[in-house]
């Protein structure tokens, strides 16, 4: 019975200096990394759905930090403290603690639900930038009002359409600033991915299927763009830094230029859709 | 007994050894693999290409003989399956492009009209912005510098058509395109075609489509 | 060994080459393989008109390597016992058990001697594996490609299925199907030819992917997307194969496993008595069994879309490349616990004997492997959160991706509080498990990014979510793979590994590790793609710190490969019985262990964590030594 009192002391003694090594550590770390290395983390500010990402980020590494301060607190201490000083020397014979064992349950699932509910509240509310498929469910306010561009994958570029310019389409994509904007994202052939890095966005493109993304443009911007779903060879060149977020009278004075430019082959183009089955659909030859 | 086991491991570590080299010089060369680059003569920063485009690559130029293919035209006159192009940087590539090949028809009609180019392209002599996306039997497209041309076919009907390459523009059917563009910057460029034109492949996108050297290559801006 | 006059090694040495055996195999896998390929192009030569001008014809292909791995393992002798069975002679339970290293080239039933097998066998491939990614290194230290593209698309596929196939075998291979029977107190695998049946497959299925390169390579990475897959050079046919023969592979293994444990235990191994490690070896059995014939299923519609002209994933024809990418996930997460949960069962099997401490929370960490083992079927949509997949289930996905960390978790408090007041020895076998933590940790929580949508929006398919994978797979599988090396390694073949030659392994391997993947989550925050050929120039810094690293990781390995031949070819020096001082069962028998295994069939008393309480006997009579005859 003493022996096992002593275990206790000593499990106390040691705990209690854990916990404060482990506080001072996390409290060092997790203010650095909340707000030096969470608003490092891409994509940036270039939309809102990019800014709640930011954001998001931001939570995660905040909540990490105390776990891995933990993890590497408590490994580093056993592993000094309690290293082997005799060859003959055996441990504890502590099989469980059933006390300790409710106390991390409870904690790693409170921890849990919490980040699960706090991001499935960050994905609720616009979407967060990421493809919702034909009908999206998480919606931004004025989602009504939103405008909408086409984007199309297909082997190994991307080109847009606008419907409300009567289903102009373009090599670049350029939108106006501070606008909600409704992507459809649709292939003509195998699957791509849409990112637009700085603007927080990506919705594979699937063919024969519409992929609704939501993003609130904010200030004029140069987008980055790359495919980011393999497909096919030119999968590492399917990239393009040619687009823009523009003020409104310059995305005018663009469309109205674009119409010039690709006039002559307007007539050509299938009427606007949300999907397009272009032939051959098989076997070509 | 030492020395048997000795000569065994000896046997087995020169096997691997040798094994090993040639497993190593084999991965080399596929994965350094690929078509010849063809650097055309430049005069005061111009430079003259021609190709030709073919259904079928035929059995001397290529293992994969049924493939669809673009073939450039050596200053001797012989024809080479080159798709990597070395060009200088701030100049005018002046392309020539005797077609031979028939129409598929574009997956998407939006990449029937030229982009990025100086001046119009010609269509048998006969400048043109745009295509029926129906006829067109490749695009010859550099996306990264913006340049897109869109290639239109031999006529179904026509007669005299060449079956495998290297055809010949003086007596076999064929379409002659022209055009001309400014390349900038130094760099690495792909080009490609857009049009499904692998015969046999689903979709007409795979083989001829995705391999360097037929359907695929590089301009090298230097 | 007192070999009588009839005894198989002692005939001459062309003798021995005729017969089931390895050479036989291959002869007939490749006789095989030119029948197949004949018949294919025989019965589409005329009646199928978009063969008949395109060398585009997979089903020679197909039927080519199908006829080639049906001669392979009829060459092993795998057709000898249902055909003697047929013809009604007498089964015979075991074979081939006895002879000298001829054993090592053909069907065994002999667990152990698969065991050493699949060492050898799954070692080779994830060398070639790693090759891959050096290459793959290479070619990320400029910004423009330098190797063929399409080429290098292929390369980065053979990588990745490479060591996807192969590794779900890492350690149920060799340390499972060697260590399992006897730590259950069994004499065999409850079915020993279907377990060597999973070890020639799964080689053949290797050899079967490799031969991808001269078909033109395969495009779509590991993952073999649709319907990238259905355009593609008859490399693609290679793919199929491979992953196909694997998933029944894998599957006849977690059955095997399951089996073996359920009906084969000794009296006394009662299921709270089982080493954790066997609990580990359970769960992933369980994910084995029920996930790969989903791969399979997935593979055969694939087979039939490239072959038969159907339409399964292919919208134009009424398919839906959806389906492809739910049926490869449903199995390819619990793919991914697979390649984790033997790493947990390794992990907490070590940590008693080197703490010198009993696993504190048996219960609780065995409840963490089942449960990890149950949610992983509920989660394979957060590999699709940007897909276009209707967008209701997104919040289920994240609860159910998040509560993976519960169980997981509780690895983690087993394994810390089992070292808290132990008595830590650093061996190199205790390094490699101490890495675990770190590895996981940094891998787990970069999980958590990729969980919640909002974040996996910009990590997914980025070099993030490249190196979260190879934080918890590397980090978690092939760490604790070494470490089951460095620690059964002397059992099974009788010989130390070299201490030093292992501790410079660890270091050079962990340093070098977290130094190639921790800049990488980097580097795909800042937008760069996985599997792309080019990437932003300003980049171009942190993936060359990348590749030197990763050369240096490469190096590592070359230390070990020195040390394995180093001690087991040229040192010899024999291994002392139980040199960890372990209680484990197979510590108490011979090193290498007798074909027997034992004299007289152990009964347990125990679980093999009686460490601090003084000398406890596991078994009685304690781990009686079969003799070595």
């Amino acid at each position: 019975m003493a022996a096992a009192d002593t275990t206790r002391v000593a499990d106390v003694r040691h705990g209690r200096r854990l916990l404060y090594i482990w506080l001072g550590a996390s409290v060092v770390a997790t203010p650095i990394a909340a707000f030096v290395i969470g608003p490092m983390i891409p994509p940036g500010n270039g939309s809102e759905q990019g800014q709640g990402q930011v954001f998001d980020n931001q939570v995660l590494v905040a909540v990490s930090a105390p776990i891995v301060m933990f993890v590497l607190v408590m490994l580093g201490y056993t592993l000094i403290v309690f290293r082997q000083r005799d060859a003959a020397a055996q441990g504890a014979p502590v099989r469980g603690d059933s006390g300790l064992q409710l106390l991390w349950i409870v904690i790693t699932s409170v921890t849990v639900l919490a980040l699960a509910g706090f991001g499935t509240y960050e994905l609720v509310k616009d979407g967060s930038g990421g493809g919702q498929g034909p009908s999206a469910t998480f919606l931004p306010a004025d989602h009504g009002k939103a405008m909408d561009v086409q984007v199309i994958g297909q082997q190994w570029e991307f080109t847009y359409r606008y419907p409300t310019y009567g289903g102009l389409e373009t090599p670049h994509l350029y939108l106006p600033a501070n606008t909600l904007i409704r992507l459809h994202v649709t292939s003509l052939d195998v699957i791509h991915s849409f990112w637009a890095i700085n603007l927080g966005v990506k919705a594979d493109a699937n063919p024969g299927a519409d992929n609704v993304v939501y993003v609130h443009t904010k200030h004029p911007l140069k987008l980055n763009i790359r495919c980011a779903e393999l497909c096919g060879l030119w999968h590492g060149y399917m990239f393009d830094s040619a687009g823009r977020v523009v003020s409104e009278s310059d995305f005018k004075t663009w469309i109205k230029q674009q119409q010039a430019e690709f006039a002559a082959g307007f007539k050509y183009l299938p009427p606007y859709a949300t999907v397009y089955h272009p032939e051959p659909p098989l076997r070509a030859g | 007994m030492r020395s048997t086991v000795a000569w065994k491991i000896g046997g087995i570590v020169v096997g691997v050894a040798v094994a090993g080299i040639l497993i190593g010089f084999y991965v080399a060369n596929w994965l350094l693999s690929g078509p010849p680059t063809y650097r055309p003569s430049a005069t005061a920063n111009r430079v003259n290409i021609t190709i030709q485009t073919v259904a079928a690559v035929g059995p001397t130029l290529s293992p994969n003989p049924d493939w669809v293919s673009y073939l450039v035209q050596k200053p001797a006159g012989t024809w080479e399956r080159s798709t990597i192009w070395t060009v200088p940087a701030n100049s005018l590539v002046h392309v020539t492009v005797y077609q031979f090949d028939g129409d598929s028809g574009l997956r998407n009609p939006f990449l029937a009209k030229t982009q990025g180019l100086v001046g119009m392209a010609t269509l048998d002599g006969k400048p043109f912005a745009a295509i029926n996306p129906d006829n067109a039997s490749h695009t010859f497209a550099i996306p990264e510098l913006g340049v897109l041309v869109p290639l239109e076919g031999v006529a179904d009907n026509a007669k005299n058509q060449c079956d495998f390459a290297p055809c010949d523009p003086k007596s076999m059917a064929h379409r002659t395109i022209t055009f001309t563009f400014r390349t900038g910057k130094k760099g690495k460029f792909r080009w490609q075609c857009f049009v499904p034109c692998a015969a046999g492949f689903q979709f007409g996108f795979g083989g001829p489509m995705q391999t360097i050297g037929y359907m695929d290559g590089f301009l090298n801006v230097v | 060994m007192s070999p009588t006059a009839t005894h198989p090694a002692h005939q001459p040495f062309w003798r021995r080459l005729i017969g089931f055996n390895l050479l036989t195999a291959v002869v007939l896998g490749i006789g095989g393989w030119y029948l197949g390929w004949f018949l294919g192009h025989h019965i589409t030569g005329k009646s199928v008109s978009y063969f008949g001008d395109t060398d585009q014809n997979d089903i020679s292909v197909f039927l080519g390597y199908i006829l080639g791995v049906i001669g392979f393992l009829t060459g092993l002798g795998f057709l000898q016992y249902p055909l003697a069975r047929i013809r009604g002679y007498p089964p015979s339970l075991r074979e081939k058990e006895t002879e000298g290293i001829g054993r090592y080239f053909g069907l065994c039933t002999d667990h152990k001697v698969v065991g050493m097998q699949y060492l050898i066998g799954v070692g080779l491939f994830f060398f070639v594996g790693g090759l891959n990614a050096m290459l793959i290194r290479f070619e990320l230290l400029r910004p423009t490609p330098v190797f063929n593209a399409g080429n290098y698309i292929t390369l980065v596929g053979l990588h990745g299925t490479m060591m996807m196939g192969m590794m779900t075998s890492a350690i149920l291979g060799p340390f499972a199907n060697y260590f399992v029977p006897i730590m259950i107190g069994a004499r065999r695998m409850a079915f020993p030819r279907i377990e060597s049946l999973t070890f020639w497959m799964l080689m053949a299925a290797g050899a079967i992917l490799m031969t991808t390169v001269f078909f033109g390579g395969f495009p779509t990475g590991w993952t073999g997307y649709e319907p990238l897959n259905v355009q593609a050079n008859r490399g693609m046919d290679s793919y199929i194969m491979f992953f196909a023969l694997v998933g029944i592979s894998m599957c006849l293994l977690g059955l095997n496993m399951l089996a073996t444990v359920v009906t084969m235990r000794a009296p006394g191994m009662t299921w709270s008595r089982l080493p954790i490690f066997v609990w580990g070896v359970i769960s992933t059995a369980i994910l084995n069994l029920l996930a790969a014939p989903v791969l399979v299923a997935a593979l055969a519609m694939s087979t039939l879309d490239r072959t038969a002209q159907t339409t399964f994933y292919i919208p134009a024809g009424g398919g839906s490349q959806y389906l492809y990418e739910n049926l490869f996930w449903f199995f390819g997460h619990p793919e991914v616990y697979i390649l984790a949960l033997p790493g947990f069962g390794v992990l907490l099997e070590l940590l008693p004997v080197f703490a010198r401490k009993p696993l504190w929370g048996y219960r609780l960490a065995v409840a963490g492997m089942l449960g990890v083992t149950f949610l992983s079927w509920l989660v394979w949509q957060h590999h699709l959160f940007v897909s276009g997949i209707n967008s209701n289930l997104r919040p289920f996905y994240i609860l159910s991706t998040e509560l993976i960390s519960i169980p997981t978790g509780f690895t983690f408090l087993c394994g810390l509080m089992t070292l808290w007041r132990g008595s830590i020895r650093f061996t190199v076998p205790m390094l490699f498990a101490l890495a675990w933590f770190f590895n996981f940790l940094i891998g787990g929580l970069s999980g958590i990014f990729l969980s919640d949508t909002p974040s996996d929006v910009s990590t997914h398919g980025s070099f993030f979510s490249m190196a979260h994978f190879h934080y918890t797979i590397m980090g978690g599988l092939i760490f604790t793979f070494f470490a089951a090396i460095y620690y059964w390694l002397p059992k099974m073949t009788g010989f130390e590994l070299n201490e030093r030659l292992g501790k410079i392994h660890f270091w050079s391997m962990f340093l070098a590790f977290n130094f190639t993947f921790f800049p990488l989550f980097a580097v795909g925050f800042l937008g760069q793609p996985r599997r792309v050929v080019t990437y932003a120039p300003h980049l171009q810094w942190l993936n060359d710190w990348a590749s030197a690293a990763a050369f240096v990781l490469g190096l590592s390995m070359l230390v070990f490969l020195y040390n394995l031949v180093y001690s087991m070819l040229f040192a010899r020096v024999r291994a002392e019985r139980n040199p960890w001082g372990s209680l484990s069962i197979e510590w108490q028998l011979p090193s290498p262990v007798p074909v027997q295994n034992f004299d007289t069939l152990p009964t347990f008393e125990g679980d093999p964590y009686g460490y601090g309480d003084g000398p406890v006997p596991v078994a009685r009579p304690a781990g009686a030594p079969a003799r070595a005859s």
